[in-house]
């Protein structure tokens, strides 16, 4: 029963728009090596730097069937180990700095950086709080930045395809 | 002519081995509705891990260095032993499947001390598992062996093979069917399968393998994943091979190896599905759910012995 | 050969009168060791001389006992093999002795009698596989026994120590009142006490008593041996000795268990019914998981190696036991196959074994304690320790192409070789221990990558284990020997097995059956059941890791390497507290196997004054019921004392009582001689 719904209901991932304007900034150009290492396969560690969650639903929106970062070779991991990109929310908080820091420092290189949301890039309403250090680019250096409060996934996903210099519709 | 072939085979199933999981990812992912990564993009993976640079822990000793190296060695010994395409003529001497079975487990023991050489808790939760798990596997294996042998008068893989296509009734007997259904549920413990191991997990306390291997990164973590993804390749040829050997070539016309590829690749495909199809339909089990999932197998094996003996 | 042996009597006695005459100093410690490396080596030479030539060593000096035959020796290739174990086990643990003895160089301890009674000890055990007949070898096999009580009582100022001696001398000696026992039966039928009479009047003895013989002597044997349920003196006594003794004792010493029962039911009784075997086999698949089982829970790092021992010894009487199931049936090549995967477990039992317990001894001489909750982070202060401890673990944990896979995996076979036995009832039988030997390799694999990952790795867990240092160059080589043995003995079988089935050929009507392993490279089972070439193996395993090396090199792939913290999600510092415990490590199957271990819990958690929301203190306690001590040892101990009380009471200490004690034995006997 399941297998005949799974038939019927076929693929139904949607094919990434490029037209619509998207909210990416390059904050610098990844280098062309980079690039050619990490652009057919890349691992992602979310790093959750003190944001208020809602960037976290639309990037698990990511891994679901309609957006499906996996046709593009991006998957996220559990380790940063493991990865190639960290891809942080939120403004970086007291308590998260160090271990924003070192997450950074446990990722091997070459490694991406991309700061999803606007409280990411400017602390956003969280601007001059007491418990808010300053944006993610004040503690690590960023590659891209996706502004949005919060950012749509495919948004997301074409802040990603930015940073590793791929344009959306070569899949 | 031969000593040309048969070190051509391990090469073979080494290079094939990435495209079998990958492929298995991909009818996941279609069975999810998902359009999902392309079957051969464990290439890219491991391509892009041996490029990168490798972080390695203050607190691990030169153990923990040496491990990647050791447990890919083992696993590539292994494939010298497994009849992928043709019988080992050379090799098989070299080993039988009581020989496969340990040189696996030596690659587990030495990941299992890498888990807890970092001194983290997710790698010695991971290790702890894994030595848990395979112990539990090991009585199937053996009593699946046992049946094997059983039926050939020999533990080497080469005889298994030769006497089940010499006399083809043997792979359609109650107890081969049994064996195999045992050694299907062990191969999934054994390679970290649904429902005993989630491969795609992100969550370190549901973890077996991952978390031991946490702490690995650039070409040490390729050379992990690549021996893991040798390990399923090897099972499933076991499964393939073993149990229905048609298709394994005897001799070395350029013929009878087209048709051994195509066998195997059919059979490994079928496989595939099916594993497939079980990741989709089932959840992962409780912990400790697992030992009585195994102990089911190690029954059926049981079962699978004294069938062939009555039968015989 | 007569030379040899009296060089090898000699040097043991030198060894121990240097002892009893030189001081505790570094000279009188190197004359103990250079007297028992002698006497040891000069033994391996003799029985290595006897195994070669097969011409068997008599000697008898009947005049040295008016009683029983007197002294009388004949060291055959059987006893000559375990001569050589002997020669094998001893001479590292001597030579590691001289360095651990150091310890002992101001404190309570009397090394002169440690020394004394070292030596003594390994001449006793020579002797035993000298001995040839019933009066020699009950001699020597007490003098063997107590020779070891001794070296148990080394630190006899521990109430621990005293506990673990009062142990092993009550189940030795429960062990020789059964041995005796056995041998007057057999002597009675024979008239004579001389082994070759026994042998020969095998056939005459009635069925029911030579069963009865067989079962005292296998209980006696394997009282020594260490089987389950007569194992609970090993995981006390172990630990208490100094670790050069552990080593023998386990290594060697409980092989004699071994030898004796083959002496006894293979050699004098020449085999027997299959339920003889079946009964060996059941209690070595038994022994094997028990030992295990409880090893996987034993935090103490040499209590958990004495669960070994019977682990070992399980798997051993596994393929004595299929190899007297085989003679039964009359499929000789296939008893020897068994008999030969029993003999090679021996040697290497006591190789791993003994350089296991070298390497505790190295930990504990470190850190002071033998907790391995309190160790951690030993690899990077003793680093040859752990590499010859992590060669012992593999080669236990029958990892290829050590050792113990070699002869785990002829004792498999030999298993899988149950198909031939005629009787379908038997051989459904076998996949069953097949299936429990596996079971047994696995957990031990497990037990083992908790032993050395918990002692050695990670982070040091206490101050002791932090402060390590290496041990001295005598210990280091002394394991180095033994780590070398491991590796010999692991990849060069084809050499090993037909010499083990020369050794046997003769034994119990066994043919030679080293001519049906083939003697090239590959080990071939007689049956041609299987085939396996640990050697090979073993090349391929370095080829491959240079081949992944070198390509690795000549693709000039990234080398950059980084040194980085542990990652910890993030936290800053890691502490020894973050690691996993053994008691983490094991708790899996301890959940897995709650069946037999019957944990009991403990939870008390002490809640702040003011409210219970706030925990002060949380303390959990958690224990495996000891089963055989709870439910066979205590009522059994209880019921003792109790008798003991009762008598008591007839020793009331008034003349006039024990008069008439007196008296009325006297009328007793009288009136039974009247009658009678």
């Amino acid at each position: 029963m399941l297998l005949s719904k799974i038939i019927r209901t076929g693929v139904v991932t949607e094919p990434l728009n490029s037209d619509a304007v998207t909210p990416v900034e390059l904050a610098r150009e990844t280098r062309l090596e980079i690039r050619r290492h990490l652009g057919r396969a890349l691992a992602i560690r979310e790093v959750d730097a003190g944001s208020c969650n809602g960037c976290e639903i639309e990037i698990s929106g990511l891994t679901s069937p309609v957006y499906d970062s996996e046709r593009f070779g991006i998957h996220f991991v559990a380790s940063p180990r493991h990865a190639d990109m960290l891809l942080v929310t939120g403004p970086v908080t007291r308590n998260m700095e160090v271990p924003l820091l070192k997450t950074y420092e446990a990722t091997p290189a070459p490694k991406l950086v991309v700061a999803v949301g606007d409280c990411a890039k400017d602390c956003g309403v969280f601007k001059g709080s007491y418990a808010v250090v300053g944006s993610v680019a004040d503690v690590i250096p960023v590659d891209v930045f996706v502004t949005g409060c919060p950012p749509e996934p495919a948004e997301i996903l074409h802040g990603i395809l930015a940073a590793l210099g791929r344009s959306p519709q070569k899949k | 002519m031969t000593y040309v072939l048969e070190p051509s085979q391990p090469l073979f199933a080494v290079a094939l081995a990435p495209l079998v999981v990958g492929f298995v990812h991909w009818l996941k992912a279609r069975m999810q509705n998902r359009t999902g990564a392309p079957p051969w993009q464990p290439y890219f993976e491991l391509l892009k891990l041996l490029r990168k640079e490798v972080v390695v822990s203050k607190q691990a000793s030169w153990l923990f260095r040496c491990v990647p190296y050791i447990v890919f060695a083992s696993t590539v010994a292994v494939t010298f032993l497994v009849p992928f395409l043709f019988v080992p003529q050379r090799f098989d001497s070299v080993g039988d499947l009581l020989a496969v079975v340990y040189l696996l487990l030596l690659g587990t023991f030495f990941l299992a001390l890498a888990g807890l050489d970092p001194g983290t808790a997710f790698g010695g939760m991971g290790s702890s598992r894994e030595m848990t798990v395979a112990a539990i596997a090991e009585p199937t294996i053996a009593v699946a062996i046992f049946s094997l042998a059983l039926g050939a008068g020999s533990t080497n893989l080469g005889r298994i093979v030769r006497q089940a296509l010499a006399d083809p009734t043997t792979a359609i007997s109650p107890g081969h069917l049994l064996a195999f259904a045992a050694l299907f549920i062990v191969a999934l413990a054994e390679t970290g399968r649904l429902p005993v191991d989630n491969p795609a997990t992100h969550l370190e306390l549901t973890m077996i393998h991952e978390a031991m291997i946490l702490e690995y990164s650039g070409r040490h973590l390729a050379l992990i994943e690549w021996a893991a993804s040798l390990k399923f390749m090897i099972f499933l040829s076991l499964l393939a091979n073993l149990f229905v050997p048609w298709g394994v070539a005897t001799d070395f016309t350029p013929t009878a190896l087209a048709a051994a590829v195509i066998a195997l690749l059919l059979k490994l495909g079928l496989l595939a599905v099916l594993i497939a199809a079980l990741e989709t339909r089932v959840a992962k089990l409780r912990l400790f759910r697992v030992p009585e999932l195994l102990g089911v197998s190690f029954v059926l094996a049981l079962l699978a012995v004294t069938s062939s003996f009555l039968l015989r | 050969m007569k030379t040899l042996f009296l060089a090898m009597c000699a040097a043991y006695g030198l060894g121990a009168i240097a002892a009893l005459v030189g001081g505790r100093n570094s000279l009188g410690r190197g004359l103990v060791a250079l007297g028992a490396i002698a006497g040891a080596g000069v033994g391996l030479a003799l029985g290595a001389l006897v195994i070669a030539t097969g011409i068997p060593f008599v000697l008898s000096v009947s005049e040295l006992l008016p009683l029983g035959g007197g002294l009388a020796l004949r060291l055959d290739s059987l006893g000559a093999f375990f001569l050589v174990v002997i020669g094998i086990g001893a001479i590292p643990a001597a030579l590691y002795g001289a360095g651990y003895t150091a310890a002992y160089e101001n404190g309570g301890v009397s090394v002169r009698l440690l020394g004394a009674m070292f030596n003594l000890f390994l001449l006793a055990m020579s002797f035993v596989t000298l001995a040839d007949n019933v009066l020699t070898f009950l001699l020597m096999w007490e003098g063997m026994s107590l020779t070891s009580y001794f070296l148990v009582m080394t630190e006899a100022g521990e109430e621990r120590t005293r506990n673990a001696g009062l142990w092993y001398i009550s189940m030795t000696h429960a062990g020789l009142v059964m041995l005796v026992a056995a041998f007057l039966l057999f002597t009675a039928g024979a008239g004579s006490g001389a082994f070759a009479d026994l042998r020969a009047s095998a056939a005459l003895v009635t069925a029911n008593v030579r069963d009865t013989i067989f079962v005292l002597a296998f209980l006696g044997f394997g009282s020594k041996a260490g089987i389950v349920p007569l194992h609970v003196w090993l995981p006390r006594a172990h630990p208490a000795a100094p670790s050069h003794v552990s080593a023998l004792m386990s290594g060697v010493m409980i092989k004699m268990g071994v030898y004796g029962l083959l002496r006894v039911a293979l050699d004098l009784l020449g085999g027997g019914p299959a339920w003889w075997g079946g009964l060996v086999l059941g209690v070595g698949v038994v022994s094997a998981l028990l030992g295990v089982l409880y090893a996987l829970m034993e935090h103490d790092l040499k209590r958990l190696l004495a669960f070994h021992s019977v682990e070992n010894i399980g798997i051993i009487l596994i393929g004595i036991g299929a190899g007297l199931m085989f003679h039964h049936y009359g499929l000789m090549p296939l008893a020897a196959l068994g008999f030969i995967g029993g003999l090679y477990h021996v040697l290497n039992h006591a190789t791993f074994k003994g350089l296991l317990f070298l390497g505790a001894g190295s930990v504990l001489h470190a850190t002071h304690t033998r907790n391995m909750e309190e160790m951690g982070g030993l690899i990077k202060r003793m680093p040859w320790t752990a590499l010859f401890f992590l060669i012992g673990a593999a080669a236990i944990s029958a990892l290829p192409p050590l050792n113990g896979f070699a002869s785990e995996w002829l004792v498999f076979q030999s298993l899988l070789a149950g198909v031939n036995i005629p009787v379908p009832e038997v051989a459904v039988l076998m996949p069953l221990a097949v299936g429990l030997l596996a079971l047994t390799s696995g957990l031990a694999a497990a037990c083992f990558v908790k032993a050395f990952g918990i002692t050695f790795l990670a982070l040091p867990r206490s101050a002791e284990a932090a402060h390590a240092h290496e041990s001295p160059l005598s210990m280091q080589f002394g394991m180095g020997l033994l780590a070398l043995a491991c590796i010999g003995l692991g990849i060069a079988p084809f050499a090993i097995v037909p010499v083990l089935g020369r050794i046997l050929a003769g034994v119990g009507g066994l043919p030679d059956a080293g001519a049906e392993f083939t003697l090239n490279v590959s080990l071939q089972t007689p049956s041609g059941f299987g085939q396996m070439s640990p050697t090979l193996i073993a090349c391929g395993l370095l080829l491959l890791i240079g081949l992944v090396l070198s390509a690795l090199w000549l693709f000039r792939l990234n080398r950059q390497m980084r040194l980085s913290d542990s990652w910890g999600c993030g936290r800053v510092g890691q502490t020894a507290r973050m690691e996993y415990t053994a008691t983490a490590f094991a708790e899996p199957l301890r959940r897995v196997f709650a069946e037999i271990y019957r944990p009991m819990k403990e939870l008390t958690v002490d809640f702040h004054p003011g409210s219970k929301y706030f925990v002060q203190s949380i303390e959990y306690r958690s224990e495996i019921t000891p089963w055989f001590d709870q439910s066979l040892y205590r009522p059994f101990l209880q019921s003792a004392a109790f008798v003991a009380l009762q008598v008591r009471r007839l020793q009331a200490g008034s003349l006039h009582l024990y008069l008439l004690y007196i008296a009325v034995v006297l009328t007793v006997l009288l009136v039974v001689a009247r009658w009678s």
